[in-house]
């Protein structure tokens, strides 16, 4: 039980530390949030600087071109780039940590040699085709169908939440090959200029609209792009989810502390923190960030030693997106009819509200408890395979 | 960084636990129930011989241990339901202020409430008294003998093992002997901070304990012809207990860690913006906060699960609930505590 960081850990933090202080204030300001061709460049632009700097797929594996880090120094990245304000993973999202990591491990040596450098480089960008509309929280009864003809794999169906994939190069699709539940699925690497696919973009209750709907005609799909065997796409699946190092929700997390800091001055501003029953709110989100944090080390400690992350991502996702909330619900009352709008606001002193980033974060806060497996989801998960609670039909 | 539970530390654990399963069962615990002394002497020096007064002296009176061993260790104790005045008994082993106390041979109380009318627990036993203020920012003093003014034990503790007197006015005590030397807070004040830290590790024990028994209590009772724990309803109560338990226990593990190093807590306070000391005290007060609710949330769950049942006294459920709001009362209210760090969101950055 030790905080302490070793010395190459702190040379790690220091060396990250000056590259963000020299590189960032020649990144500029991301575009507008529905401008999605600009924030595909800007998103991009980015990973090429990283990738420059020896600093892509720190979580990647050296044999897959990553730098290969400790779970502890993916830790550190992650906390410096935001505690600097870098820009998000992005339109990276799924390569960077879904995609790539599936095809370093289950991969033919042609598919990494084609896939992996472009997601690295930022050239590249890939979205996911997983949720049908009647395969969420139950995934594997997906039926999105694949059928062999010759050398190609005939995909007709429909997926949901594919986030970015308006700008997307590449899909990972599970399809249905086999009937079996989840020894029926298949993972495909589908190209997203291939004929057959109609993108419908999803605006959320954000206004954003970073989620589409595919639907998918007959698109023809090359047997080589198929990642692992057919039927066997539900474990290549799960062996990416081994690739989580405790570390998923850092960024998210510590946005949060800086909200709730931002919100505390506003609060302090409007005399909304001489209410007991608020301070103490204010306190008990400190109290509980705070812990999160904590835990965060604990996890990402257990998986340097052990390779798995342990029992802490279900715990540590419950607890955040609750109190994420939380932190959501007391903004948007102390912003009282501030709240209203999401255009940048002051106070009655003239300063400004930041109503806009703390609206944002409100809705975010509420997929929180339903993107990557709904609470009620992990609490059976929770449930059953930590507590051994036995298993019921749902 | 390491920040998992070291393996020595949890053979620490265990061997606490089979002292106390071989020593201290519960049974043997409760038939001190409703006395004035709630624990034998005998007991209270087989705890002392065990080390856990001493865990942070220099060997050969202690282990030489650091903080993080002492709530690893005073989890188990929690756990157990081991009454008496732990808390106390191992600040004033480690102040080295009261003869006898590291050995287990005397037990040392501690009141956080002030000097006016006050209750105080086990006072009947007691060979001495530490006494903070509310938010441990006084000096403490050190009362020995315990003689006050009117003390009244009283018939109806809320912890049948845990007696308590009412007082009229505590007389003044000592000072704790090394706050004089320069004036300043040094001494009391980092027992205070050991004490919160000690009381929000037994609140992780009473947390941990009231998991486990009501997980195996739905893997056990059967209705509707199958385990209560196969409902969900039953399930996701377990889970939020064991969500809570964990984010409390790290969060007083963070704080141990902190207590033990401070370069840590050099480094951290720079990333965090504030200054060493508000690190300190934002830790332990967030660590005391959490514990006490997943300490008081999980009692209560806990009875849930077991239904009626869990609501009898025969249960050990309510004993954990009960004892969890007495130690929620000592070394900073919740409330308090939440109230405290409300003042750090808005200074940092």
């Amino acid at each position: 039980m030790d905080l302490r960081y070793t010395a190459p850990e702190r040379a790690f933090r220091q060396e990250l530390r000056n590259w963000l202080a020299a590189t960032l204030p020649g990144v500029g300001e991301p575009p507008p949030h529905d401008d999605w061709p600009a924030r595909r460049a800007y998103d991009l632009h980015w990973q090429r600087l990283l990738f420059e700097a020896g600093y892509a797929g720190v979580d990647w594996p050296a044999e897959g071109g990553g730098r290969g880090s400790s779970p502890v120094e993916q830790l550190i990245f992650k906390e410096e780039c935001e505690r600097a304000g870098a820009p998000y993973v992005g339109v990276n999202f799924v390569g960077l940590l879904h995609a790539g990591p599936t095809i370093i491990a289950e991969g033919t040596a042609a598919q990494k040699e084609r896939y992996l450098p472009g997601i690295l480089r930022g050239e590249e960008v890939w979205c996911q085709g997983f949720s049908e509309p009647d395969a969420g929280s139950d995934l594997a009864s997906l039926r999105t169908r694949a059928v062999r003809d010759g050398d190609d794999y005939v995909v007709t169906g429909s997926k949901i939440w594919t986030s970015h994939a308006q700008v997307a190069d590449f899909c990972e699709l599970l399809v249905r090959t086999g009937e079996e539940r989840n020894r029926g699925i298949t993972w495909l690497i589908m190209p997203m200029d291939a004929p057959g696919i109609e993108i419908r973009p999803l605006r959320t209750i954000a206004g954003t609209t970073e989620f589409a709907e595919l639907f998918l005609n007959e698109v023809r799909i090359p047997v080589a792009n198929r990642v692992g065997d057919e039927n066997d796409g539900w474990r290549v699946t799960m062996v990416t989810l081994s690739f989580e190092r405790g570390t998923a929700f850092v960024g998210e997390l510590l946005e949060c502390m800086r909200l709730l800091g931002d919100l505390a001055r506003v609060a302090a501003r409007l005399g909304a923190l001489d209410d007991a029953g608020v301070a103490r709110r204010f306190g008990h989100l400190v109290a509980a960030f705070d812990a999160l944090w904590a835990l965060t080390k604990r996890n990402v400690s257990e998986a340097a030693q052990t390779g798995i992350p342990g029992i802490g991502g279900s715990v540590f996702k419950l607890s955040f997106s609750e109190h994420a909330q939380a932190l959501g619900d007391l903004a948007v009352e102390i912003l009282d009819r501030a709240a209203l709008s999401a255009d940048p606001l002051d106070g009655p002193d003239g300063s400004p509200l930041g109503n806009a980033d703390q609206l944002a974060a409100w809705f975010k806060s509420i997929s929180l408890t339903i993107a990557a497996g709904t609470s009620q989801v992990q609490r059976n998960i929770v449930a059953e395979r930590i507590l051994g609670l036995p298993k019921a039909r749902r | 960084m390491d920040f998992r539970v070291g393996e020595d530390q949890r053979e620490l654990a265990e061997g606490i636990r089979a002292m106390v399963a071989g020593r201290l069962p519960l049974d043997h615990l409760r038939a001190r129930e409703g006395d004035a002394r709630a624990i034998d002497a005998d007991d209270w020096a087989a705890l002392g011989e065990t080390g856990v007064f001493a865990l942070t002296l220099p060997e050969p009176t202690g282990t030489g241990l650091s903080m993080a061993e002492a709530v690893v260790v005073f989890e188990e104790l929690g756990r157990a339901l081991v009454p008496g005045p732990l808390v106390g008994t191992f600040l004033a082993a480690r102040a080295g202020v009261v003869e006898g106390a590291a050995e287990g041979r005397v037990q040392v109380g501690v009141h956080c409430a002030g000097a006016g009318p006050a209750l105080v627990e086990h006072l009947g036993s007691l060979a001495a008294l530490l006494v903070f203020a509310p938010d441990g920012r006084e000096p403490a003093t050190l009362l020995a003998p315990v003689t006050a003014e009117g003390a009244t034990r009283l018939d109806a503790p809320l912890d049948p093992l845990t007696p308590l007197w009412r007082v009229d006015a505590l007389p003044a005590g000592q000072p704790v002997p090394g706050d004089d030397d320069d004036g300043s807070l040094s001494l009391s004040l980092s027992l205070w901070r050991d004490g919160a830290l000690l009381t929000a590790a037994l609140q992780v024990g009473h947390a941990a304990e009231a998991l486990d028994l009501a997980v195996a209590y739905a893997k056990e009772r059967q209705q509707f012809g199958t385990p209560i724990g196969s409902f969900q309803a039953v399930k996701h109560m377990c889970a939020d207990m064991l969500v809570r338990a964990e984010v409390a226990r790290a969060a007083v593990h963070a704080a141990a860690c902190l207590a033990d190093a401070p370069d840590v807590v050099e480094t951290e306070a720079a990333v965090a913006g504030c200054t060493p000391e508000q690190l300190v005290d934002r830790s332990l007060a967030g660590a005391k906060l959490l514990a006490d609710e997943a300490a008081l949330g999980n009692a209560r769950a806990a009875i849930q699960v077991h239904g009626g049942m869990g609501f009898t006294w025969e249960v050990p459920l309510h004993l954990h609930l009960k004892r969890a709001l007495v130690a929620s009362t000592t070394f900073g209210t919740p409330a308090a505590h939440a109230a405290a760090l409300a003042a750090y969101p808005g200074a940092t950055t």
